[in-house]
C-alpha cells in the first residue's frame, strides 16, 4: 500500500516536471536540458518572495508563480530566439549551457547549502493517514492534486483556448501557422514561460516538501525519461510515461537495490529508445529525403 | 616533390598525392618545427604549477580530439563522453586493484572495453538521430557510471581507488617531467591517429554521412558499418584517456566523472569549433585553462577574500556564460576568430567579408 502511495507520489513529480519539455519539444522542437535548474530557479524565487512578503503565504506564491512565468519568456525572448533555425544540437547545448550558468548563480546569490522555503512561508506539513495503513505527507497530497489540476488545465487550453489552438498549430507546421498570421515568437515565449512555470510549481511543492538542494537539478533530468517514453510531444505520454518510470524506479529500490534510483529512469529510456524511439503515444518522425 | 607556392594567391594542389600531405609550405615546416622545439623546451623553464596545466591540457586535448572524430567530422552527437572516460579509468583501477597488472596491460585492456562500449554506444545511432541519439549515449553515461559507483561500494573503496604509479623497468613514473613527456607524445599519437584517419577512406566516408547520410548511402557507403567504426574509434580512445587520467592522477572515483566533464568536453568541441582538429586542441586548452583564467581574474579584484567561497559557483556561472557566447556570436569557434585572422593577413591590404558561415 504505501508502495502504491510512493509511486503516485512520485509519478506525480515525473509527470509534473515532464509537461515541461513536453509543452516546449511539441512547440518548438527543441529538448530543453535546462528544465531542472528552471525548475530550481522557481523554488529559490519562492524562497525569495517568502522573505519580502513575510506573513501573506499566498501573495508570495503568486508573486513566485508570476516570476518563474517571466523567466521563461524572456529565456527565450532573450535566448533561445537567436538559436531559431539553427542545428538541433546547437540549440540542445545552448540550454545546457544556460543551465550551467544558473546554476553558478543561484549558488553565488542564495548559497549551497540546504534551504527550507517551508519554513520561511510559515507552512506546516503534518503526514496524512491513508486507509490501508498507508501515510502521505501534505505536501505530496498537494502534488498529485496540482498535477491533476495542471494536466487538467493544459488539456482545456490547448483543445479549447483560442492561443492553445495557435500554440498546436505552431507546432504541427510553423511555416503555415506563421502565413495564416500566427505571431510564432509570442507562443514560443508563451510556451516556455508556462513550460517553467509547471516546472516551477513542482519544484516549489517538493521544495516545501523536503527541503530545497541541488539535487533538485538531477531530479529535473530523472523526469525527462518519462516525457521521452511517453512520447516527447505528447501530454497524455507524460502522465502514462511517468507512471511507468516511477512504478520501475520505486519498485526497483525497494526490491533490489536503493543504489539503483538514479539509473533506473534511463534504463527505462534505453529500453524505449530501442522498441519504440518515438515513445508510447508520440509522433514518427518523417523520414527524410534527398 | 612540390613547386613553391605563390604565398598570397592561394595554394595549387597538382597532384593528389599534395591532397595527402600533411606539411606542405616552408612556412608551416619552419613553424612546426619551432613548435615542437617549444614544447619538448618546455618542462625545463615551466614551474610545477604550469606543468600539471600542460599534462591537463594534454589528457584533455586526447579525449576532445576524439569527440572531435566522432561530432565533429562523422556527425553522431554524444552526450556520454564521462561515461566513456569513467569506464576507462575504471578498467584500469579495477584491473589493478583486483589482478595488480601493470599499465602495458591495463592501457590496453581500457582501449578493448572502450571499443566494446564503442558499439553499445553506437548500436542506437543506426536506428536513432539527432536529438534522440544524444539522448540515449546520455542514458548510457548514467548506466556506466552507475557500474563504476557499484564497484566502489561493493569492494569498499567507497571514496575511491587509489593507483600506484605506473614503473617502466622498475623505475615508476613520477617526476612531472616525465609524465609530461609521456602525456605530450600520447596526445600527438591520437592527433596522428585522428589525422590519417580523416585524411583517408574512412574520414571521407565520415563526412559524406556527415552531410547528408541519405546520399552517402546512395554513393554506396556502408552507414551502418561507417557509424559503429566511429563510435568504436573514439570509445576506444577515450578510454585509453580514461586509463591515463587515473595514472597521472593515481586516484580514480565516479566523482570525478559527472555529467559536467561531458558537457565540458562538448564545450571543448564547440568553443574550438566544430570538425577541426586544430579546434578540439584549442578547445581542450581554452576550457582546460579556463577556471584558472577566472581564478586569477577574481584575485586581482578588490575583495579577493569574499569570492573564495563561491569560486567554483563563478567558475560554473562564467562557464556557462561563455559556452552561450560561443554558441550564440562565434558558432565555428576559437578556429573560425583564427581563420579570420589568416585571412586578414593574406589578403591584407584589401578586405574579405566572408558570405557564409561555411569555413572548414
Amino acid at each position: 500500500m504505501q508502495l502504491g502511495v510512493n509511486i503516485i507520489v512520485l509519478a506525480a513529480i515525473y509527470a509534473l516536471i515532464a509537461c515541461g519539455y513536453v509543452l516546449i519539444y511539441r512547440v518548438s522542437r527543441v529538448l530543453n536540458l535546462a528544465h531542472g535548474e528552471l525548475m530550481m530557479l522557481g523554488s529559490y524565487l519562492l524562497l525569495a518572495t517568502a522573505s519580502t512578503f513575510t506573513g501573506h503565504p499566498l501573495v508570495a506564491i503568486a508573486v513566485a508563480l508570476v516570476l518563474s512565468l517571466c523567466v521563461g519568456a524572456l529565456v527565450y525572448l532573450f535566448l533561445m530566439r537567436k538559436m531559431a533555425g539553427e542545428m538541433v544540437l546547437a540549440a540542445v547545448l545552448t540550454t545546457i549551457a544556460l543551465g550551467i550558468l544558473l546554476r553558478g548563480v543561484m549558488v553565488i546569490v542564495w548559497s549551497a547549502q540546504q534551504q527550507y522555503p517551508g519554513q520561511a512561508l510559515g507552512v506546516v506539513n503534518p503526514a496524512i493517514a491513508l486507509p490501508g495503513g498507508a501515510r502521505i505527507s501534505t505536501m505530496a497530497a498537494l502534488l498529485v492534486l496540482a498535477t491533476a489540476v495542471i494536466y487538467g488545465a493544459l488539456f482545456a487550453f490547448l483543445r479549447f483556448s483560442r492561443w492553445g489552438v495557435r500554440m498546436r498549430a505552431a507546432g504541427q507546421n510553423p511555416l503555415l501557422a506563421a502565413q495564416r498570421g500566427i505571431n510564432l515568437h509570442a507562443i514560443y515565449a508563451l510556451a516556455w514561460g508556462l513550460s517553467t512555470l509547471t516546472g516551477s510549481i513542482a519544484g516549489m511543492l517538493i521544495s516545501l516538501d523536503s527541503g530545497l538542494t541541488g539535487t533538485m537539478v538531477l531530479i529535473g533530468l530523472k523526469a525527462f525519461p518519462a516525457a521521452l517514453v511517453g512520447g516527447l510531444d505528447s501530454l497524455v505520454g507524460a502522465l502514462f510515461g511517468a507512471l511507468i518510470v516511477a512504478a520501475a524506479e520505486i519498485s526497483l529500490i525497494h526490491y533490489v537495490d536503493p543504489l539503483l534510483s538514479d539509473v533506473v529512469p534511463f534504463l527505462v529510456l534505453i529500453v524505449m529508445l530501442i522498441i519504440r524511439p518515438w515513445g508510447l503515444f508520440g509522433t514518427r518522425e518523417e523520414l527524410d529525403r534527398v | 616533390m612540390s613547386r613553391r607556392m605563390p604565398w598570397a594567391s592561394g595554394y595549387f594542389r597538382t597532384g593528389y598525392a599534395q591532397d595527402f600531405k600533411l606539411i606542405e609550405t616552408r612556412l608551416e615546416r619552419v613553424s612546426a618545427g619551432l613548435f615542437a622545439v617549444a614544447l619538448s623546451v618546455f618542462p625545463f623553464v615551466a614551474s610545477p604549477f604550469q606543468l600539471d596545466l600542460a599534462c591537463q591540457v594534454f589528457l584533455a586535448a586526447i579525449g576532445s580530439l576524439s569527440l572531435m572524430l566522432l561530432t565533429g567530422y562523422a556527425g553522431q552527437i554524444s552526450l556520454g563522453h564521462a561515461g566513456l572516460l569513467a569506464a576507462g579509468a575504471f578498467t584500469a583501477g579495477i584491473l589493478f586493484k583486483e589482478f595488480g597488472a601493470p599499465f602495458w596491460v591495463t592501457l590496453p585492456a581500457a582501449a578493448a572495453v572502450g571499443a566494446l562500449l564503442g558499439i553499445v554506444f553506437g548500436l542506437p545511432s543506426l536506428r536513432l538521430r539527432g536529438l534522440y541519439l544524444a539522448v540515449s549515449t546520455l542514458a548510457l553515461h548514467f548506466v556506466v557510471v552507475y557500474l563504476g559507483g557499484e564497484y566502489e561500494t561493493k569492494r569498499g573503496y567507497s571514496t575511491g581507488i587509489v593507483i600506484d604509479p605506473p614503473s617502466i623497468g622498475g623505475y615508476a613514473v613520477i617526476n612531472p617531467r616525465i609524465w609530461y613527456f609521456v602525456l605530450l607524445a600520447a596526445a600527438a599519437a591520437t592527433l596522428f591517429i585522428c589525422l590519417n584517419l580523416i585524411r583517408s577512406r574512412t574520414g571521407r566516408a565520415w563526412r559524406a554521412i556527415r552531410s547528408h547520410e541519405t546520399v552517402a548511402e546512395a554513393l554506396g557507403i556502408g552507414i551502418a558499418s561507417y557509424k559503429l567504426l566511429a563510435f568504436v574509434v573514439s570509445s576506444a580512445i577515450t578510454a585509453v584517456a580514461g586509463a591515463l587520467f587515473a595514472y597521472y592522477r593515481g586516484f580514480v572515483s565516479v566523482e570525478a566523472f559527472s555529467l559536467f566533464l561531458t558537457i565540458q568536453y562538448v564545450a571543448m568541441v564547440i568553443i574550438g569549433g566544430m570538425g577541426s582538429l586544430l579546434g578540439a586542441l584549442l578547445g581542450a586548452m581554452f576550457v582546460t585553462l579556463f577556471p584558472y583564467w577566472i581564478e586569477a581574474a577574481l584575485a586581482a579584484l578588490p575583495g579577493a577574500a569574499r569570492y573564495a567561497s563561491v569560486l567554483f559557483a563563478v567558475n560554473y556561472a562564467a562557464f556557462g556564460l561563455v559556452m552561450i557566447l560561443f554558441l550564440v556570436f562565434e558558432p565555428l569557434g576559437l578556429v573560425g576568430i583564427w581563420h579570420r585572422i589568416q585571412t586578414f593577413f593574406l589578403l591584407w591590404p584589401f578586405k574579405h567579408r566572408q558570405v557564409t558561415g561555411t569555413n572548414r
